[in-house]
């Protein structure tokens, strides 16, 4: 008897503290899943092939690049989008504040997933060099800041002097 | 302006200006949070999704397009192929006049495909996913056409013609000319002749790539066109006519836009193409390009090589002027081209006090993809070549670099300061701004770490960068490459209002992408009106049902400080003259006497005589009975305004006159080390000093100078779009096209010298664009590294195996020579 494979999945993931059970498309990439299934369009693609870091979540407690995973591979595990990081209505989380104190975005588009590292990287390693959070941030592209103010953000976070 | 100007240029003034302070910015509160809404964000009901089926060769006659299995695949909305465009548009209007303005241009290829990527036809479908899979059932039949891929080779007689009803490879042709550079190439001391220079193809590569959903709405006839177009009136210039359709009819709207650099100007092609999918499938049409779409289809650099560079130099240094060929590659069409051919005469000495110049200037097709005005268009490629020539002729005669720079920078009290081609520089001190980047980078002590490096394998280079940020173009440039081209002068508008309750609001016509224009525009309107930044909303992107744009509306050519700026404060003007005008007549005090503050007007010595913007947006729109009519006629308290810069009509026989109103300057210097076994160039220490006349928000200007010169640090060493002689880009992804990265990035030590513009409604220039100072420096840099071998930087782009074959595989032709009488 031949087997055909299924072309569609059910997993079972959390995101941002909220459990989804859903049927996914077996070749469905985890970042559409967020964008396109759950709405959560803050995570973005800036490459599609895991170079530029845009879609960068936090899977597990690891900085993870969503374009670069199936849907499938999310089952049974924990994600953490930017819209995670805080209330949609409240305050932004220090990490937020920072990146805007410091004049660490200009078009917005890379933040998200440089937020994501950043917070991945922080949880690693709290209290990072000016060079440790240059390369920590390595998987990252920004093509407006000239990453300066990203790196002073991220390292006054993580404690550091004025870069 | 002296500072005390300044601070009168609006009264009555607030308690604490907002304009000079850096204001955290408005837009961050909603994209840090991923709250931003980028196009590839919204969704339209019933909407359908497009993939280009595109071309793998760089120039083949197309034989024929069979789309039929792709029609045949359940899920499928829609196709569309060549033969369908050019029956159901017009060719684009081209900028160029003839013979190069007969090209012909169609949102798909029609009949012959002119570079690899170029679309062929289109699929609208259920998913992505569907239409990129029946994408690749549509059938192409090509005959191959030999190629060409090189620019001077594209100028030969026997070349391949790319566009036959030009006749040749030659797209345009002009020669500026100014003063004698015959009479100084015979009389100078010295004369540095360099054969050949190449600036090379890149790209800023906005993080976000090309997007749109368009819905050709049957019912309204209106194309609404939700994109990230970055000068959507423009798009309209050459969609309108090919569509065959009212300017009115294209409805563009634009919210964030996850930047452009001028690489997202010409995606009216694509736009054009979602258009007629929409209304053949009568359902609206959502694309989102790939990456690798983006760098094969969407938009590169412009590419040039001088030939030919003479310099003319007296024995004390008096560097008189140069002549030079100048062979623009513009790729397969020349869609914002050939105005590069007039936009680097905007800077033609550069930041020197030349005299004698001649440029031979070409604009040359080729089968690769399309150009588009990159970051610093033009002026970056011209500017590179300057300092080129100063610095080689520093090198080759013997002079200090610094002391050369200085011997022929413009200096502070020659401004402003008309250059031979008749533009006029406002304002500038790049000898103070040299002085200041040397400091920082304590030059003295590299010089010293120099000489000691000698021997050791690791050579040590200093090298400095001037350049030009030239903003608020007149459009009558167009002019000199078009004389038949009806246009000149520059503008922007906006509206500034108080909203029912009192609430003000500013609508733009500029679509920002980074460049932090809710938050300038709102300190300069809230300084107008006695507020707060935070109490101003300013409405983002364009929305032409808004009526606040003109013909130029735009985010692009270092403008917004000027052009924006000045529609906004002009706007908040006389919304402020209306609530005067109310409040004079209610409270019974003449104008002069009342005092505007936090968001009420009073009557100065008796403060609470006093109307808060909300009683009188009461009065106006809602309780007019309670006004005397001569009152409730005059005043609307929702205000239009477009600002126009000052400019005439360029004289197109002599090629001159006043291109731009700014010049925000920048003035680097960098110190690299070079490893001789590897040829590895690592950047040691870096700065910037740059000069934008008055500073709106110096975070946003620290910002935007940071992003630009990585932008160049990146081109000078890592990021270039090579071709192989077949026309084949090969590095069509991020894997390959090596995009700068934070480890790559130096930590660059910044400063800021204002000589406010006096030309400008606040002082301020236009500055975002940078001018590409890094290529100027680093190249500079690699020079002094290479000291005493002899080689010459003739390359714009240096990886570690270029600067390695420099060092021991040079070449027999030195790449300059000198003749001295």
């Amino acid at each position: 008897m031949s087997v055909t494979p299924a072309t569609t999945h059910a997993i079972t993931v959390t995101v941002n503290g909220t459990t989804y059970e859903q049927a996914v498309q077996a070749r469905q990439l985890l970042v559409h899943f967020l964008r396109d299934t759950l709405g959560l369009r803050g995570t973005h693609i800036g490459c599609d092939s895991g170079n530029c870091g845009a879609c960068t979540v936090i899977v597990d407690g690891k900085a993870v690049k969503s374009c670069m995973q199936l849907a499938v591979q999310a089952d049974g595990r924990e994600i953490e989008t930017v819209e995670g990081l805080s209330d949609p209505l409240g305050p932004p989380d220090p990490l937020q504040a920072a990146f805007t104190r410091h004049h660490a975005l200009q078009c917005g588009y890379c933040t998200p997933g440089m937020l994501m590292s950043a917070k991945a990287l922080l949880e690693e390693r709290p209290e990072p060099t000016v060079d440790e959070v240059r390369r920590g941030l390595k998987g990252n592209i920004c093509r407006c800041t000239g990453y300066v103010n990203i790196v002073r953000a991220v390292h006054e976070v993580g404690g550091g002097p004025e870069a | 302006m002296s500072p005390a100007q300044l601070e009168t240029w609006e009264r009555p003034a607030t308690l604490e200006r907002s304009v000079g302070q850096s204001v955290p910015r408005k837009e961050d509160g909603r994209l840090v949070k991923g709250q931003g809404a980028f196009t590839d964000d919204l969704w339209m009901h019933r909407m359908g999704h497009v993939h280009f089926v595109r071309s793998p060769h760089a120039h083949a006659r197309i034989v024929d397009v069979d789309v039929s299995a792709a029609l045949r695949v359940p899920g499928v909305y829609a196709t569309l192929t060549g033969e369908e465009v050019r029956r159901l548009t017009d060719r684009y209007l081209q900028i160029a006049p003839e013979p190069g303005g007969r090209a012909k241009d169609y949102c798909l290829a029609v009949d012959k495909v002119r570079y690899a990527g170029e679309p062929v036809a289109a699929v609208l479908a259920e998913t992505r996913e569907l239409a990129r899979d029946a994408a690749a059932l549509v059938e192409v039949e090509y005959e191959p056409l030999p190629a060409v891929v090189d620019t001077l080779e594209a100028c030969e007689p026997d070349a391949p013609v790319i566009h036959t009803e030009i006749g040749s490879n030659v797209g345009w042709h002009g020669v500026y000319d100014f003063g004698d550079v015959d009479w100084a190439l015979e009389h100078a001391d010295h004369v540095v002749r360099i054969p050949h220079l190449h600036f090379h193809r890149f790209s800023s590569t906005p993080l976000e790539c090309n997007a749109a959903i368009v819905n050709w709405d049957p019912g309204t006839g209106q194309i609404i066109i939700e994109s990230n177009q970055q000068m959507p009136q423009f798009a309209a210039m050459f969609m309108a006519p090919a569509l065959g359709v009212r300017t009115d009819q294209l409805v563009f709207r634009a919210q964030d836009i996850g930047g452009a650099f001028g690489i997202k100007l010409t995606s009216y092609t694509y736009l054009t193409a979602l258009a007629l999918l929409s209304r053949k499938a009568n359902r609206p049409a959502k694309w989102t390009e790939y990456r690798s779409e983006h760098l094969i289809g969407s938009a590169h650099g412009n590419e040039r090589t001088f030939t030919d560079i003479e310099v003319p130099v007296t024995a004390d240094g008096e560097i008189l002027g140069f002549k030079a060929n100048a062979y623009d590659d513009v790729g397969a069409f020349m869609r914002y081209e050939p105005l590069g051919g007039v936009i680097f005469s905007q800077v033609l000495p550069g930041c020197y006090r030349f005299k004698h110049m001649r440029v031979d200037y070409r604009t040359v097709v080729t089968n690769k993809t399309p150009v588009g005005p990159n970051r610093g268009y033009s002026r970056l490629q011209h500017l590179w070549m300057i300092e080129r020539i100063v610095d080689l002729v520093a090198h080759e005669l013997g002079f200090d670099p610094v002391e050369l720079r200085k011997r022929n920078y413009i200096r502070r009290e020659d401004f402003p300061y008309e250059t031979p081609n008749g533009c006029v520089y406002d304002s500038g001190d790049y000898h103070a701004m040299l002085d200041r980047a040397l400091e920082l980078i304590d030059v003295d002590a590299w010089r010293e770490r120099q000489k000691a490096a000698e021997g050791t394998g690791r050579r040590i280079g200093i090298g400095i960068g001037s350049t030009l940020d030239s903003g608020t173009s007149n459009f009558g440039q167009a002019r000199i490459i078009n004389k038949n081209l009806p246009y000149s002068g520059n503008g922007e508008a906006a509206i500034c209002k108080l909203d029912l309750h009192g609430e003000v609001s500013v609508a733009l016509g500029t679509v920002p992408q980074g460049q932090g224009h809710e938050t300038t525009t709102a300190q300069v309107v809230a300084d107008v009106l006695g507020i707060t930044p935070d109490e101003v909303l300013v409405r983002p992107g364009h929305d032409s049902a808004r009526n606040s744009y003109t013909a130029f509306s735009g985010t692009y050519a270092s403008q917004f400080a000027v052009t924006g700026i000045g529609a906004a404060l002009g706007a908040a003007r006389a919304v402020r003259d209306d609530i005067l005008e109310v409040a004079s007549c209610v409270l019974e005090a003449p104008k002069e006497e009342l005092l505007l503050y936090g968001g009420t007007v009073s009557v100065e010595g008796d403060e609470d005589r006093a109307l808060t913007f909300a009683e009188i947006a009461n009065l106006v729109y809602a309780n007019q009975g309670s006004l005397p009519p001569e009152i409730a006629d005059a005043v609307t308290l929702n205000r239009r305004f477009v600002y126009r810069a000052p400019f005439r009509v360029p004289d197109w026989r002599s090629k001159s006159g006043s291109l731009t109103l700014t010049y925000a300057s920048q003035i680097h210097a960098c110190v690299v080390e070079i490893e001789e076994e590897t040829g590895r160039t690592r950047i040691l220490d870096y700065a910037a000093v740059d000069e934008c006349g008055t500073v709106i928000n110096p975070q946003i200007v620290e910002g935007q100078v940071h992003g630009a010169a990585a932008h160049g640090v990146a081109a000078v060493l890592q990021e270039t779009l090579e071709y192989d002689a077949d026309g084949q880009l090969l590095n069509g992804t991020f894997w390959d096209y090596h995009v700068i990265s934070p480890p790559d990035t130096p930590m660059f030590k910044t400063d800021n010298i204002p000589c406010p513009s006096p030309f400008t409604p606040t002082g301020s220039k236009g500055m975002g664009e940078g001018g590409g100072g890094p290529l100027h420096a680093v190249c500079s840099a690699i020079q002094d590294a290479l000291r005493g071998t002899g080689a010459v930087v003739t390359d714009s782009h240096n990886p570690m195996e270029r600067v390695w074959r420099l060092l021991h595989e040079p070449p027999s032709e030195r790449g300059v020579e000198v003749r001295s009488r």
